[in-house]
């Protein structure tokens, strides 16, 4: 929302007391500019209420509804993209293209027992995996508890006994893994925002630590970057750990779906079958696979000579911004 | 040609080092600790108590028989310190790792481990440059004014140039070896002075 847009029809509508204004007084300057500020908040609250605002030590939370649709966000600023949305007439639909992605992980393994999430968000990739999946245990890392507390207050993300949150930093957890031995038939890393990545979880090393933990046959799906530079740094650091991916790239997002397994991957006709087989249970969820098969592509198309980022080399945010 | 001009271009390489180390230490550590706040706050926690104590140190080695040769000792210590970092580092915070499962006090052990030694020593330079500037105690102040403000300047050029550039061209090990090439350097140019002025006495 710029307060310009809204602030120029009411200059038009009263030129004459505004000029006045301006011109009687430069004390009422200030004046003025509260009043154009209330002005521009005030018609975008009718819209969009805000339900709860914090300021945790990692980001500001912001939690908007406009009609039954709620929204997490981690920035002030209101034109940031959302970092979750829930319609709580339909709970279960999954209103990003992204979120949808990454449920075709399901495709490469419809089973996962053991299931490792890397950033929380409002909770719609767990929830669902829960309801789908009752079988399986999933371990949700989120560094943020203030997120935690947020996702169970207004998105219906309830920890449980198969549900197991870890207020813990992403990469500190895969190492504390690796070192008990776990192992996971699904992984899913939800961890950057548009506003900050955090670096070392976008490195080789990183995602060969990943790598080790997932299980025979595994399944990894990272929700990353399509766009700026970093998306070839980004494309060829993958592709040195987990090659070949799924490249899944809406043309109409920011957001690019990678899905790899350690296992090879089916073929087209394959995929279809158990597309198929899936379809039913995931359509509640807004999951259509004539809308996801076509995005399940291999094809490399970033330059393949791009740097490789890794612990030592990882300007992941400097590159995001070119 | 005088010492001083030496003296503050040292002091401010040796700010500008202490900065660039300091925010290579929080990538250094992230891979084994994370990035949350508290792993900056056992950094930037070691770094000034580090600091604190060469200060001391410094200002205490000073007086005795202060010279550009123990000058450039100095700056071949921090160097000498500062190396292992490029090939130890990953061990030390395996070990800690190992050991400490909080990462809190696992990243404030870990940054005691990497970071004291070189930092005591870097801290050290400061004391002693304004020990090698003062010529009057009337002027005392100005001088060690002045030294204050070429190597904090040298600080915050070494912040900036680290996390706007450096890390954006090079990896972090090459960055750490220009900067303890940098501290060599500073020590040979310290010695030779040094001993220019004993040839001219």
């Amino acid at each position: 929302m710029k307060p310009t847009a809204i602030q120029r029809p009411r200059r038009g509508r009263h030129p004459l007391p505004w000029r006045a204004a301006w011109h009687a007084a430069v004390g009422m300057v200030g004046v003025v500019g509260i009043v154009g500020v209330v002005g521009a908040i005030a018609p975008s609250s009718a819209q969009a209420r805000i339900v709860h605002q914090e300021r945790s030590v990692y980001s500001t939370i912001l939690v908007d509804q406009r009609g039954s649709i709620i929204c997490m966000q981690f920035n002030v600023r209101r034109d940031q993209r959302n970092q979750s949305c829930l319609d709580r007439r339909r709970p279960k639909v999954m209103l990003f293209p992204y979120t949808r992605m990454m449920m075709a992980s399901l495709l490469l393994n419809p089973e996962p027992r053991r299931i490792l999430m890397i950033g929380l968000g409002g909770g719609t990739l767990p929830l669902a995996l829960d309801e789908l999946l009752p079988a399986a245990r999933q371990d949700v890392i989120e560094i943020d508890p203030a997120v935690v507390r947020v996702a169970r207050e207004h998105f219906g993300f309830a920890p449980s006994e198969r549900v197991n949150v870890v207020p813990q930093d992403g990469r500190v957890f895969v190492k504390r893994a690796a070192q008990r031995g776990d192992r996971y038939d699904l992984i899913m890393l939800d961890a950057f925002t548009s506003e900050y990545i955090p670096e070392h979880l976008m490195t080789r090393e990183f995602l060969e630590e990943v790598r080790g933990l997932l299980a025979e046959g595994g399944v990894l799906a990272a929700n990353t970057f399509s766009i700026s530079d970093l998306y070839a740094y980004e494309s060829a650091t993958y592709a040195s750990v987990f090659e070949p991916f799924y490249n899944m790239k809406p043309n109409d997002s920011g957001n690019r779906v990678i899905i790899a397994s350690l296992a090879p991957l089916p073929d087209s006709a394959e995929l279809e079958r158990r597309a198929a087989a899936l379809a039913d249970r995931l359509k509640p969820y807004g999951v259509r696979f004539d809308e996801i098969l076509p995005l399940m592509d291999t094809r490399q198309d970033w330059d393949p000579d791009a740097r490789i980022l890794t612990d030592q080399y990882a300007p992941a945010n400097l590159l995001q911004n070119r | 040609m005088s010492t001083a001009p030496i003296v503050y271009v040292l002091a401010f390489t040796a700010g500008f080092s202490i900065m660039s180390v300091e925010l290579l230490g929080g990538r250094l550590m992230a891979p084994y600790f994370g990035s949350s706040i508290y792993v900056w706050g056992s950094i930037i926690t070691v770094f000034m108590l580090s600091l604190s104590i060469g200060y001391l140190i410094g200002g205490r080695l000073s007086l005795h028989r202060p010279s550009l040769g123990r000058f450039a000792l100095i700056f071949l210590g921090a160097a000498i310190c500062l190396y292992p970092l490029v090939h130890f580092s990953e061990d030390a915070m395996r070990w800690v790792f190992d050991r400490i499962e909080d990462p809190r006090y696992g990243s404030l052990a870990a940054s005691s481990i990497l970071f004291i030694v070189p930092t005591v020593i870097l801290g050290m330079i400061s004391p002693y440059s304004v020990r090698l500037l003062v010529v009057s105690t009337e002027h005392a102040g100005q001088v060690a004014g002045v030294l204050y403000f070429v190597s904090t300047l040298g600080s915050a050029l070494g912040t900036l140039a680290t996390s706007f550039y450096l890390v954006l061209w090079f990896e972090m090990q090459t960055i750490l070896v220009t900067l303890t090439g940098c501290l060599l350097a500073c020590a040979a140019v310290a010695g030779l002075a040094a001993r220019r002025a004993r040839v001219r006495h």
